[in-house]
């Protein structure tokens, strides 16, 4: 009697138990390879080390780019890898989500259990650096450029975007640029408009077109307004003081900031009412269907604008916003070496074949995006892309704040608020005192 | 003896639960509030002391500000419009007319249905676009003569948030009538008959009769729906994705510390939501408690 009992109540326990370890289990599934073997490392010969000892060499590589061309754009890049190292095992450890948003979150879970993957995607810039970096978590990439000659092959002014201290930590894969305004052709034709090239024959241009009863400038959703926030930061202050905001030696409270920021308001006073209900590709597909004159996006779009059949040049046209012409704002994805990755060799392998001649024109041909490197085949990319590439390689580049570039993650976050609360209440004031208190906070203002 | 025995075996079988939920519940609310009172913002922990200075900053934070106004804007508009279209739907079909069943299940399906879901399909619905783009509801009622009622939904300046009322309205409001209509049912037919006998009109009989009875649900279901309101989170970014004049306090912990890594503020917002949920539900399992011993 009693031990039947006492067996079912084992029993009993032991499945409940069971039961309390499963509900924690998720986040261990997320991670696809590596059980428990934090401590011992690969070389100890442990009978443990598990999986495949046919292939003794892998690198596991973290991102978000699980569909569409960004997906279509890695795999086509493993095959380069594979090629170049067929002894190393890729595993791609891509976690689903926009943006990256779930993907940085396992991250940080698994970089704070002290298990990081040998590589992973960010945001070149202050996205990494300002996280990762300021963790201890990456390890600078100075000797990786330098024997493989990527000094000469990327833009000067790009490399001390992607550096900390004159250490450089990621090797940028992909370009995009922030400061393109498409327009309608057709638009601006028929209302006698030309395209504009500084701020106040943009705004001329944009009486010109709302007394004609069309949209003068196509908006989105709150982070689509950050983008063109700092667009219009840039035209307004031009690029010494523009990159001055982020290095602390452009003063946040100054009256230059002051204009900048009333020019930013007086563009959105020309904008469409339905901007908080639009995603980016709403906003740019007014311009193309021709209920909007101008839109200010990423060239991304330019692939939107492909996939709904449009022709370049005919349906949608494209310029620097108005004032930046010269000037490439830019914003990369980018793969890191790992501090204590678990295999730092194929991390290394990994990295060459991310800054190579090969990958990068494997890769950007399939995303849409220009190469990081400035000596691919221009036959490769549409006109678009072309012109993006000329002015890559003959511009002065400045950083995206939206996307990464110039400010670390606490930073943006807080000039994120800053603009919804300007949007929801605008009052200049407020604004600019809660940017350069975010600069406190965050940045490098005292 | 054995009655002993069987104490040890009844102790066994719920330690490990209580272990678990010790851990995995209490432990990681003491956790979270002391990370409250920490310091740490960024990628590694950082246990600092900082104390209530952090609850102090958040609440001088106008964002912060901005969520407590739209959580009470919510909860007001979703708590009474839930509980009075349930109890109108509850009485209708108290009325004991043809085809209740099936009114009942058409008012309670929206229920079945995901916040997500309907937070996609009501964003098509309230479509503020306007002239040629106009869609949704906003042309239903351009097409039908009701121009008055056209408006921007939730992009309205300020009362955005009453519109994402409407769609959580919508959603539990049938779920308010199932619980009417049980509590209906369970006064004895010899009080309303014995009412009638007395000469109480039927208002009279629901005012003064049924609506004290149906007091008890009445205080369950706001529970439910205050707890759901204080915690709503994945409706909004389903209709408006982030956008901070429909900010609640679920989002901008989300925000601020997976997007910001402001850990500290994260878990301030997240230990606030918790004491203000509990203010909610604890003098209700204590009443439920107190009433169950007196059964």
């Amino acid at each position: 009697m009693f031990s039947k009992k006492a067996l079912f109540a084992l029993f009993t326990s032991l499945l409940m138990l069971s039961m309390a370890l499963s509900a924690c289990g998720p986040t261990a599934t997320q991670a696809p390879v590596v059980p428990e073997k934090t401590e011992a490392p690969e070389a100890t010969e442990a009978p443990e080390a598990t999986e495949a000892p046919a292939a003794a060499q892998e690198v596991e590589v973290f991102s978000w780019w699980t569909g569409g061309g960004e997906a279509a754009g890695l795999d086509a890049m493993i095959v380069v890898f594979n090629g170049m190292y067929p002894d190393i095992d890729f595993i791609n450890s891509a976690v689903a989500g926009g943006a990256g948003t779930n993907a940085r979150a396992v991250l940080a879970t698994r970089l704070q259990a002290g298990d990081p993957p040998d590589s992973w995607q960010g945001h070149a810039g202050q996205e990494l650096i300002g996280t990762y970096v300021a963790g201890n978590q990456l390890e600078p990439l100075n000797d990786l450029y330098e024997a493989n000659g990527w000094l000469d092959v990327m833009p000067e002014t790009l490399i001390p975007l992607i550096s900390d201290n004159s250490n450089i930590y990621s090797v940028p894969v992909n370009i995009h640029r922030a400061n393109v305004l498409w327009y309608n052709p057709a638009i601006l034709e028929a209302n006698g408009v030309e395209v504009p090239t500084d701020l106040d024959s943009w705004f001329a241009a944009m009486d010109t077109l709302q007394a004609a009863d069309v949209i003068p400038l196509a908006l989105g959703e709150q982070w689509t307004q950050m983008h063109l926030l700092e667009t219009v930061l840039l035209s307004s202050l031009g690029n010494d003081a523009y990159n001055g905001l982020w290095d602390g030696s452009t003063d946040w409270s100054s009256p230059e900031v002051t204009a900048a920021l009333e020019d930013f308001q007086k563009v959105l006073t020309y904008t469409n009412a339905d901007a908080a209900s639009l995603s980016w590709q709403d906003a740019a597909q007014l311009v193309v269907d021709g209920d909007a004159a101008f839109n200010v996006m990423g060239d991304w779009a330019e692939g939107f604008f492909r996939e709904l059949g449009k022709e370049p040049e005919v349906d949608y046209g494209w310029a620097a916003v108005p004032g930046t012409e010269g000037t490439f704002q830019f914003l990369s994805d980018s793969f890191v070496l790992a501090a204590g990755a678990p295999h730092p060799d194929s991390a290394v392998a990994w990295l060459t074949v991310a800054g190579s001649k090969e990958g990068q024109e494997a890769f950007n041909p399939v995303k849409g995006s220009i190469c990081a490197r400035t000596d691919c085949d221009p036959a490769l990319f549409g006109v678009y892309l072309q012109s993006a590439m000329d002015d890559w390689s003959s511009n002065v580049v400045v950083g995206s704040l939206t996307h990464g570039v110039v400010a670390n993650d606490s930073w943006k976050s807080s000039i994120d608020t800053a603009l919804g609360l300007f949007l929801a209440d605008p009052n200049i004031e407020n604004f600019q005192s809660a940017l350069v208190a975010a600069c406190v906070e965050s940045g490098p203002c005292k | 003896m054995i009655k002993n025995k069987d104490k040890y075996v009844a102790i066994a079988l719920v330690t490990p639960s209580i272990i678990a939920v010790g851990i995995f519940v209490y432990g990681f609310i003491a956790w979270s509030v002391r990370v409250s009172l920490s310091a740490w913002k960024g990628l590694l922990p950082d246990y600092t002391w900082a104390g209530f200075q952090n609850y102090l900053n958040l609440f001088a934070d106008p964002r912060f500000h901005i969520d407590i106004r739209n959580t009470l804007v919510f909860t007001i508009i979703f708590v009474f419009g839930s509980l009075i279209l349930g109890l109108f739907m509850a009485i209708l079909l108290d009325q004991g007319l043809p085809g209740e069943n099936f009114f009942r299940n058409l008012f309670l399906f929206p229920m079945a249905i995901s916040f997500i879901v309907t937070g996609v399909v009501w964003r098509w619905l309230m479509n503020p676009a306007e002239g040629s783009r106009m869609s949704g509801l906003n042309l239903l009622f351009d097409k039908i003569g009701l121009d008055f009622l056209i408006n921007q939904w939730y992009t309205t300046p300020k009362w955005g948030m009453a519109a994402i009322a409407l769609t959580a309205i919508w959603q539990m409001s049938g779920y308010m009538m199932a619980l009417y209509l049980a509590g209906l049912r369970s006064v004895p037919e010899e009080i309303r008959e014995a009412a009638r006998v007395d000469g109480a009109t039927e208002l009279q009989i629901y005012s003064r009769i049924m609506l004290p009875y149906l007091q008890p649900v009445t205080l369950s279901a706001m529970i439910i729906l205050g707890h759901i309101s204080l915690k709503v989170f994945d409706l909004i970014i389903a209709v408006a994705g982030k956008q901070l004049a429909l900010d609640v306090p679920a989002i901008y912990m989300w925000q601020t510390t997976f997007d910001g890594l402001f850990y500290w503020r994260g878990a301030a917002i997240g230990t606030l939501l918790l004491l203000s949920v509990s203010v909610l539900i604890i003098p209700y399992l204590i009443y439920t408690l107190r009433t169950e011993t007196e059964l």
